[in-house]
């Protein structure tokens, strides 16, 4: 094994040890650097003064180990769901230490190592994490030099850091850092802003470095959460109910109470079961007779109405101030626009492995919020929180659905029962209907332009689904954007990749391609009439480039849309070419999209994490809608709920724009956003039918 | 409960298990062999593959008496002797994978696509494959990665010819 391998190995290691600590870390790694970021920097990243209305914990600080053989370890809170955030920042940080990329090990998402972190969500990684990290490893770089110049009395300014070396160019001596921290504990606390190398510099950030520990992710080597095995660990089972809402009338377990090794929980209408084996809990839990009350409650069908009904009311006297504004516009249009319920569907469901150790919690599981999770365990257990330790091994995805912590819960009420530890996966089935949906919405727009093309008064509405993405980035002298809550929704709902965004980008880019065929202009002129941000012109004049906008007329059988937007620091623009069967079957043959969110810090994983936006905003834009009624899933699996498959893919081009000049933003989310209107938009070149409710392939003259 | 010999990436193990009980969690949970993964259990995702008696099969619906007797491979029996095999080399190339919790499948999925088919059209690579879900969306790198493992294996097969 090369000796950086090994090294890392050591490293690994020592991590696993059950009841480690981060200052046992850093005794067992026998000295060397440790920096710590101060309060307010770190206060700064963490929650902007404090999550959900908490008082923020004292002891947040990231932390960056040097130790003596020049192996890098940073800790954070963020995790890796396929984001490809343990790369980048991992990049991020070698590019300021001055160290090859693979002397680094990120450690991540371990409650019990890391500092205290809100979780991953919103984008927030790259343009908050990202920084933070730069700003301690250029920090621990400037310290390295200065412990060299002492050694060496020699000006630190007439050395150079490179390569994982301080070098004294004049004498031709250098140092290894780990040489530099032998035998020291130095640990050092940084607070204001060191200088950070500029983008247009970067040597090992801005490059296409491959995912870190690729090759076991190819080998099946990772191990995910819901492979985490325990010694003696049992496997748990929770009975559902019948339907959402539902009270427990009855129910008989003797059956599966007589299976060998199993073992009923029972706690109020919390019932579930452990067994030696997965099949032997399936068996039992399938032998549980239980009857339910489900309440009747609203179903697909009358969705809307029900949201529309129960929306908060607006601004009404702003409302009227666009209306006026309206009235005297040359081309006035009110559109409604829809969105259902969608899944998250992460191709890893929920999974938790808990384990108890004298009064001590250890729970394994898939989530962006670690530090979310440990809280709920400790409220649920009623132990604090520094009795909880939550792990997060790189997780098979979440796209938003993954900020709870009910399965942890329910693995971790299991094994105390038990007294053992539990592994609890969900099925497929318990995903589609227990986690929490994407929103459903009403968006309204009313809008008003003159007859040149100039947008005169623009008033966005959203029930229910959120506020992001709501606020026009065109140009209006009267505009309005207003989210209507609805307090009491049919199904549980939550994050999501983009969330509202999408909902809001596929009303206002539909909006916008209607008044532009309303005002006979070409889309895409029309847009860039109305609009003067730069960033958003260069992303729709590239797509529209290379897409060869406006070159080829649609025809009935293949026609052309373009949308875009901007939201969370990104910028994107999609063109879309859609062909249309005879039998009316509609096929995405090919999209163009142009994205750009600062510097770029990986290009090949940005560009993958465009692509994979591009292919999940297709099924949200034809086909993908949760079916519910009566209180249940009517479509709770892969053969009912459709996801974009291989032969669903178009063609996909990418174009990433550089912003070197730029702070970097994060990429996750926002590339999914214009796709759906220029699917949508195209669909309307080609059959001169508007479609204003995705999905759109769904109770539409179209399938797909 | 009854007793099998499964015989797993060249080697036989003895288990016990009821006989309905899916491949799937034997390999997962009796053998640890957890490279094969859990998405559906139903047949639909194509996370579960593995190779039974050369064929791609669902591991989560085959159940371990039908498998008994025949041999099974796994994603752990794809590397062999610490090499990477051209399937799993062109997707760590092609960085044909995000969470990459469908990457397994996947490659198993694409090994049996190339021993049917040494130079398989796009066509045969969406007929082949449709069945495996890619919810983070990586197909295009996928279908590149199964392309580029095409050539790799031709390129060696060339060299082993040269080398007589
Ligand atoms: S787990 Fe077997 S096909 Fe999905
Ligand atoms: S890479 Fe995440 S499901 Fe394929």
């Amino acid at each position: 094994m090369p000796v950086d391998e090994l090294a890392l190995q050591q490293v690994s290691d020592k991590l696993r040890w059950f009841t480690l600590d981060r200052r046992d870390f850093l005794r067992l790694c026998g000295g060397g650097l440790l920096v710590c970021l101060a309060g307010d920097a770190a206060a700064q990243e963490s929650g902007r003064g404090g999550w959900g209305g908490h008082p923020l914990p004292q002891q947040i600080s990231a932390w960056l180990a040097i130790d003596e053989r020049s192996q890098v370890t940073v800790f954070t809170g963020k995790v890796e769901s396929g984001q490809n955030i343990r790369t980048s920042l991992a990049q991020s940080v070698a590019e300021e230490l001055r160290v090859p990329f693979h002397s680094i090990t990120m450690v991540m998402g371990d409650t019990d190592l890391v500092p205290w972190d809100a979780g991953t969500f919103g984008s927030r990684t790259t343009p908050t994490m990202g920084p933070q990290l730069r700003s301690m490893a250029a920090a621990a770089r400037q310290l390295l030099v200065e412990a060299a110049a002492q050694r060496w009395k020699a000006a630190p300014a007439t050395l150079i850091a490179t390569n994982g070396k301080v070098t004294n160019p004049g004498s031709g001596l250098s140092l290894t850092y780990g040489e530099i921290t032998h035998g020291e504990k130095l640990t050092q606390t940084v607070s204001g802003d060191p200088a950070l190398t500029p983008a247009p510099d970067w040597k090992i950030a801005g490059t296409p470095v491959p995912k870190a520990n690729g090759r076991d992710f190819v080998t099946g080597r990772h191990q995910y959460p819901s492979d985490i095995a325990r010694p003696g660990m049992l496997y748990g089972k929770i009975l559902r109910p019948s339907g959402f809402r539902a009270a427990l009338v009855s129910v008989d377990a003797t059956a599966a109470e007589k299976m060998p090794g199993v073992q009923i929980i029972r706690d109020g209408d919390f019932i579930g079961l452990v067994a030696p084996d997965e099949w032997t809990a399936g068996q039992a839990l399938a032998a549980i007779h239980a009857k339910w009350t489900v309440p009747p409650q609203t179903s697909n069908q009358d969705l809307f109405d029900f949201l529309q009904k129960n929306a908060e009311p607006g601004d009404a006297a702003a409302q009227a101030n666009v209306d006026q504004a309206i009235a005297s516009a040359d081309v006035k249009l009110t559109q409604q626009y829809t969105v259902q319920y969608i899944a998250h569907a992460p191709l890893e469901p929920r999974a938790a492995v808990a384990e108890w150790y004298g009064g001590r919690l250890t729970v394994w599981t898939g989530t962006q919020r670690p530090f979310g999770v440990r809280q709920e365990l400790s409220s649920a257990f009623r132990i604090s929180e520094s009795q909880v330790r939550v792990l997060m091994p790189d997780m098979g995805s979440g796209y938003g659905g993954k900020h709870s912590g009910e399965c942890a819960v329910e693995a971790a009420r299991l094994a105390k029962a038990a007294g053992k530890p539990v592994r609890l996966v969900w099925t497929r089935e318990e995903e589609f209907t227990w986690a929490y949906f994407r929103p459903a919405g009403v968006m309204e727009i009313r809008s008003g332009a003159s007859r040149d093309g100039t947008l005169v008064a623009w008033a966005q509405h959203n029930i229910n689904s959120g506020p992001s993405g709501i606020d026009t980035p065109y140009n209006v002298a009267t505009k309005l954007g207003q989210f209507h809550e609805v307090s009491e929704p049919p199904l549980r709902q939550g994050s999501y990749r983009a969330l509202a965004a999408t909902a809001n980008h596929f009303a206002r880019e539909t909006h916008m391609d209607e008044l532009a065929h309303a005002l006979n202009m070409d889309p895409l002129e029309f847009r860039l009439k109305n609009l003067t941000d730069p960033r958003l012109r260069a992303v729709f004049q590239s797509a529209a480039q290379q897409f060869g906008w406006g070159k080829t007329p649609s025809t009935p059988q293949r026609g052309f849309g373009i949308a875009g937007g901007t939201e969370k620091g990104g910028y994107v623009a999609a063109c879309a070419e859609v062909e249309i069967g005879p039998d009316k079957k509609v096929r995405v043959r090919r999209v163009v999209q142009a994205w750009e969110s600062g510097a770029i810090v990986n290009p090949d994983g940005l560009r993958n994490q465009t692509m994979g936006a591009i292919v999940q905003g297709l099924g949200g834009a034809l086909f993908e809608q949760i079916r519910f009624a009566s209180g249940q899933i009517l479509n709770p699996d892969f053969g009912d709920y459709r996801v974009p498959r291989f032969r669903d893919t178009p063609q996909i081009e990418v174009i990433l724009l550089d912003r070197k000049d730029l702070p970097s933003a994060g990429a996750g989310e926002t590339g999914i956003v214009a796709v759906a209107p220029a699917i949508g938009n195209a669909i309307f070149a080609a059959t001169g039918t508007r479609l204003r409710a995705m999905p759109m392939a769904v109770a539409a003259p179209i399938v797909s | 409960m009854a007793d099998f010999t499964l015989l797993v990436n060249g080697a036989p193990y003895r288990v016990q298990a009821a006989p309905e009980e899916p491949l799937l969690t034997v390999l997962r949970n009796r053998l640890q062999l957890t490279g094969t993964k859990f998405g559906c259990g139903e047949g639909e995702c194509g996370a579960c593959t593995v190779l039974l008696s050369g064929k791609a099969a669902r591991s989560c619906i085959t159940t371990v008496s039908s498998a008994a007797g025949s041999e099974i491979i796994t994603i752990e029996g794809i590397e062999r002797h610490g090499q990477l095999s051209p399937v799993q080399q062109a997707f760590l190339e092609e960085g044909a994978f995000q969470c990459a919790y469908c990457t397994t499948g996947m490659i198993v999925a694409a090994t049996s696509l190339l021993q049917d088919h040494p130079h398989p059209t796009d066509e045969q690579i969406l007929t082949a494959m449709d069945g495996n879900i890619c919810r983070c969306g990586t197909y295009p790198r996928i279908l590149a990665a199964i392309h580029r493992a095409s050539a790799i294996m031709a390129q060696k097969k060339g060299a082993d010819h040269a080398r007589g």
